[in-house]
């Protein structure tokens, strides 16, 4: 695929005694998702790590834009978009803050008006000078999609590589989730979601079942 | 290659990096107030302390005073490293740091500055009034606050660097201050020897200048020292 924005390359990994993958190579085209399938600890986390340049591959490459880039390189950080288990939130801070201040590591140009609006579509208007130590586990997982709502399409921060995003999510939050994923990969982005439920996108998703290795 | 681009022309000013961990780091100190009022105190009452177990011998406190209000400034400082960047890694705000595209050494810089601002400055300033306890007069008590105000950023710089180290290890809080301890060495002895000289009628210009040259190469070298062990301890 000439067009692949991201690219893992003979990939391998091993934690401890464990190889977690080895000569894993796939390619994500623009306007594409990759979606990660595979039982609890087969590795799809550490492969998303590894992606973003969180940790270090034991092999192989990871390739964005069709060159190779180093672990947390400039090129590497201003592709990719991580959400991991953990929500990056501070507790002290309100939802309104909280998302002001992910955006503005992100590098992300949005103006408070469109942060709003933001939190609008995510169902947190009401509560956006709540605490949020004050909020739900799915409240706290809606700031995360008001952060993707406001990258979707995005020149920077382009390649988005999720874990387990609709966790703690209710039906309409997983609903919206989907929703965001597919103006992002209408507008020419890139996704990677490790998850276990059905990822009903329109878009063109490709699955990778991660087995164990014995 | 437009994506390129815009990317390159937002981090046209990477120094921004700096700004946003300082404000976000002092805003979350000022919304615990608690948290930064103990170390506080905690300097206060060990150093008063002293003159309380030793007595009221004047000449036995004015010669232990610049040791004691260092060694304590030292603790002090040591107890709220792990406010750097704990709390940071447990959330997952570290890794969003280490992501974003404004570059990590600069990030840190930012935290060391708001980490210093809410602890080293305070101590300095409380200072002088502890040194009167210990019948300091004024030109000592002047060299005591600049020699704290040019070395407590050191104590911040290169308990970062441990700080960060220690992250994810089981009993990290005990590793990081036989880490640290050892590298605060040389600031102890010239910031007390600040004292001891104007103590003595020598000059502590030549202290103060070690400190500062200290304070120099830490500001140039220890961010980038901390950001590699940031990512030591992510991977």
């Amino acid at each position: 695929m000439s067009a692949a924005i991201l690219e893992g390359r003979d990939l391998g990994l091993a934690r401890g005694v464990k190889q977690l993958f080895s000569g894993l190579s796939f390619a994500v085209g623009s306007g594409h998702a990759l979606v990660l399938r595979g039982p609890n600890g087969v590795g799809k986390t550490s492969l998303l790590r590894v992606l973003a340049g969180l940790t270090e591959a034991d092999a192989g490459e990871v390739w964005v834009r069709a060159k190779p880039t180093q672990r947390l390189s400039a090129a590497s950080r201003s592709a990719m978009l991580y959400i991991g288990h953990a929500n990056a939130l501070k507790d002290d801070f309100t939802a309104a803050e909280n998302l002001t201040d992910q955006l503005a590591l992100d590098a992300n140009p949005a103006s408070a008006g469109q942060q709003l609006e933001a939190l609008k579509v995510v169902g947190l208007f009401e509560r956006r000078d709540v605490l949020t130590r004050r909020l739900s586990q799915g409240q706290k997982r809606r700031i995360g999609l008001a952060r993707l709502h406001l990258s979707r399409g995005a020149a920077h921060k382009r390649v988005w590589l999720l874990d387990e995003p609709t966790n703690a999510l209710d039906g309409d939050g997983s609903a919206l989730f989907l929703q965001i994923v597919d103006a992002h990969l209408a507008e020419g982005g890139v996704a990677v979601i490790a998850t276990h439920l059905p990822m009903a996108l329109s878009g063109k998703v490709d699955e990778m079942h991660m087995r164990e290795i014995v | 290659m437009s994506a390129v681009l815009a990317s390159e022309q937002e981090l046209s000013t990477p120094e921004r990096g700096v700004w946003l961990t300082l404000t976000r780091d002092i805003k979350l100190a000022m919304r615990s107030k608690g948290e930064l009022a103990q170390a506080l105190a905690f300097f206060i009452i060990v150093v008063s302390l002293f003159p309380l177990a030793i007595g009221p011998e004047s000449a036995v406190l004015k010669r232990i005073a610049a040791g004691v209000v260092w060694v304590c400034a030292l603790l002090a400082v040591m107890l709220t490293l792990p406010r750097l960047f704990q709390s940071d890694y447990v959330d997952g705000t570290l890794e969003q740091l280490a992501l974003s595209p404004y570059p990590l050494p600069l990030l840190c810089a930012g935290k060391m500055l708001a980490h210093w601002l809410s602890t080293g400055l305070p101590l300095a300033m409380v200072a002088p009034v502890l040194g009167l306890q210990f019948g300091l007069d004024a030109s000592e008590l002047l060299v005591m606050v600049a020699g704290l105000l040019i070395g407590t950023p050191v104590l911040t710089m290169l308990g970062a660097i441990g700080a960060a180290l220690v992250l994810g290890v089981r009993g990290g809080s005990i590793l990081m201050a036989l880490l640290v301890l050892p590298l605060y060495i040389p600031v102890l002895i010239f910031g007390a020897g600040a004292v001891e000289a104007s103590l003595a009628g020598i000059d502590a210009t030549a202290n103060l200048s070690l400190l500062a040259a200290m304070l120099l190469f830490g500001l140039v070298t220890t961010p980038f020292a901390a950001a590699a062990a940031v990512k030591i301890s992510l991977d």
